[in-house]
């Protein structure tokens, strides 16, 4: 890992008496790719906010490259950021707004530029200096904003839901363009988001979060491999997520019934969550099956069918390239270290920032 | 035919039109472009180079632009207040501004002709503390004074709408590139707000010059405005060719000023509430 560049120390933030962080702590590292991805109201935006300078944390403080820029103006921050719905400067041409923080620093002209050709060629966007914003589609407003962020050579980058307004396929187009940026220019992205996809796609980190609590950070692997508790397991891709109890290391009782699992150190009948992924859940003939049960709906999503499998009172999802018609007797098969053990929440507080269902 | 359709249902409003607004038009064009016999003429128009309307044009010129910018210069700090506030605050602000509008203008202007007066109230205030009187009812100060109380609202609310308009995220970007507030403020607010402003500047210039009332009531008879002259015309001489002839000239600067303000202002953003 790179050396740390951020650190949000103990950050806390409330608005009209709600709290929207409390107590949080994250390092970034310099050239990193960090997602925060969280429902609405997590807080992911605040903290970026707390970063950008456009809010004050109540308590705690912030160091960048270990000066504390905690009541540091915006204008005087080496960060820069893309908004949310672009907020391009509608009455200046594209040249002028990305000239527009290299002429406030009274850069020479040639320089400004230079930056202006050089940026615009990184976004793909070439000789639309005349242009004015109005006259873009969103995706290129979007790219503009980018380039009129990066002329200015910030060390670390944010990026507020830059993809939000964008069609799907635009989005994924610029998912691979934003890891292309990143890697060409070698700075720090942090990046906001709702879009659990987009993070697992970009992200060198994810942090989860919920309710103003950091949830997991981790790699995109780790987070959806080994989700540390049933929020974070619900909100990254579809899971089936089942009370249960560990007998003992290694067995584990879904159900009622005994299921082989790879986890240890859980103690003797001890309640905890389970996590089967989908795609891990498989159907066999209903003699070969761990469980038995019988499936109770059917779509065809494309790349694989989607089925519902009622077995011992549970609906299990199941993600499967086979197909099994609607009323068929099937059997279920989960393979060991595809079953993910996670303790229960501990508290009340921590039940409050898990599901709500 | 969905079109012929809503044809038909704006002719109330084309008949209305043709009554209140057409024909008292073409009666002026028509008064104003012959003499007493009828005949064409152009004298009537050109009388506003004699030496007395041209004072009063001028007079009112100076006046309207005078409190045009006065207006201007209240307003928009103003309109910046009301823009930050939350909107439980701002509506009512905004409802105490609207508030002395919905009262006669005409009783407005007489209070302060009555606040005004050599031993009004307000002087009566002033020597009270054993401060000089302010003896500014009948001088053009009163008449600035009282466009500028009159039409203050008409400049706040276009300019305050322009305000609200712009997104804070343009603002904070502005900022986020290293503009610092004075900067953010003279590159990004103002510009933006830019056909409000305009449409402020129109809705004050336009009512402040052509006022008869404001001049009458706090100039006395000693300040005669272009209004003043021309509604002389119409009530005590009883000469409707001069009248019209210079509601003519007084018609060709409001539509000047029109024409800039549709220039500035192509997708009709600064309209009032």
């Amino acid at each position: 890992m790179n050396k740390e560049l951020i650190n949000l120390v103990d950050i806390s933030k409330a608005f009209d008496g709600e709290t929207v962080l409390d107590e949080l702590n994250l390092n970034i590292h310099e050239n990193e790719f960090l997602t925060l991805l969280g429902p609405s109201g997590c807080g992911k935006t605040t903290t970026l906010r707390i970063l950008g300078g456009f809010a004050t944390p109540d308590k705690g403080s912030v160091i960048f490259d270990g000066k504390d820029i905690t009541n540091l103006p915006p204008n005087k921050r080496q960060l820069n950021t893309v908004f949310q719905k672009y907020a391009l400067f509608s009455h200046m041409n594209i040249a002028e707004n990305i000239a527009f923080g290299l002429k406030i620093k009274n850069k020479p002209k040639t320089y400004i530029d230079d930056k202006i050709k050089y940026a615009l060629k990184l976004v793909n966007l070439e000789g639309f200096e005349k242009r004015m914003p109005d006259s873009l589609s969103g995706g290129q407003q979007q790219r503009i904003a980018i380039a009129r962020a990066i002329v200015n050579e910030p060390k670390v980058l944010l990026l507020d839901e830059p993809l939000g307004a964008l069609d799907l396929k635009l989005r994924q187009d610029m998912q691979y363009e934003l890891i292309r940026l990143k890697n060409e220019l070698g700075i720090t992205f942090i990046y906001v988001t709702h879009d659990q996809e987009e993070a697992l796609t970009m992200s060198d980190t994810i942090v989860v979060m919920n309710q103003g609590y950091i949830q997991q950070i981790g790699t995109p692997e780790t987070i959806y491999n080994e989700p540390e508790n049933a929020f974070v397991a619900d909100f990254i891709g579809d899971s089936n997520i089942i009370d249960a109890i560990m007998l003992e290391d290694r067995l584990v009782s879904i159900l009622d019934t005994r299921f082989h699992c790879v986890d240890t150190g859980f103690g003797r009948n001890q309640p905890v969550d389970v996590v089967i992924r989908p795609e891990d859940v498989e159907l066999t003939a209903p003699e070969d099956g761990i469980l038995k049960g019988t499936v109770t709906h059917l779509i065809f999503k494309g790349v694989h069918y989607e089925m519902e499998v009622t077995a011992n009172g549970f609906e299990w999802l199941v993600h499967s390239t086979g197909m099994f018609p609607v009323g068929t007797e099937v059997g279920i098969k989960v393979d060991p270290f595809n079953i993910q053990i996670m303790n229960k929440p501990a508290s009340e507080d921590e039940e409050a920032a898990g599901i709500e269902e | 035919m969905k079109n012929s359709r809503l044809k038909l249902l704006s002719s109330p409003y084309i008949v209305w039109a043709v009554i209140f607004i057409i024909v008292p038009l073409g009666m002026v064009f028509y008064y104003g472009l012959t003499d007493k016999t009828g005949a064409f003429t152009l004298e009537n128009v050109m009388a506003v180079m004699s030496e007395e309307h041209a004072k009063a044009l001028w007079i009112s010129l100076g006046l309207s632009l005078l409190s045009t910018a006065v207006c201007f210069f209240l307003a928009y700090p103003l309109a910046m207040i009301l823009a930050h506030m939350n909107v439980n605050q701002h509506s009512f602000i905004v409802l105490i501004f609207i508030l002395p509008m919905w009262m006669n203008f005409l009783l407005r202007t007489l209070a302060w002709q009555t606040l005004l007066e050599k031993t009004g109230a307000i002087n009566n205030l002033l020597s009270f503390f054993h401060l000089p009187p302010l003896n500014i009812i009948n001088t053009p100060y009163a008449i600035v004074l009282g466009m500028v109380y009159n039409f203050l609202p008409f400049m706040v609310l276009p300019i305050y709408n322009a305000l609200v308009k712009i997104d804070p995220n343009v603002v904070n970007a502005a900022k986020d590139l290293g503009a610092n507030p004075i900067q953010t403020f003279f590159k990004i607010t103002l510009p933006l707000s830019i056909p409000g402003i305009i449409s402020g500047i129109t809705m004050v210039f336009i009512p402040a010059l052509t006022t008869f009332v404001i001049s009458k009531l706090l100039g006395g008879s000693k300040i005669l405005l272009i209004g003043n002259v021309i509604e002389e015309e119409f009530t005590q001489a009883g000469n409707w060719h001069l009248g019209s002839g210079l509601s003519i000239v007084l018609m060709i600067f409001i539509l000047i000023n029109m024409a800039a303000s549709a220039i500035f202002d192509k997708d009709g953003e600064g309209g009032l509430l």
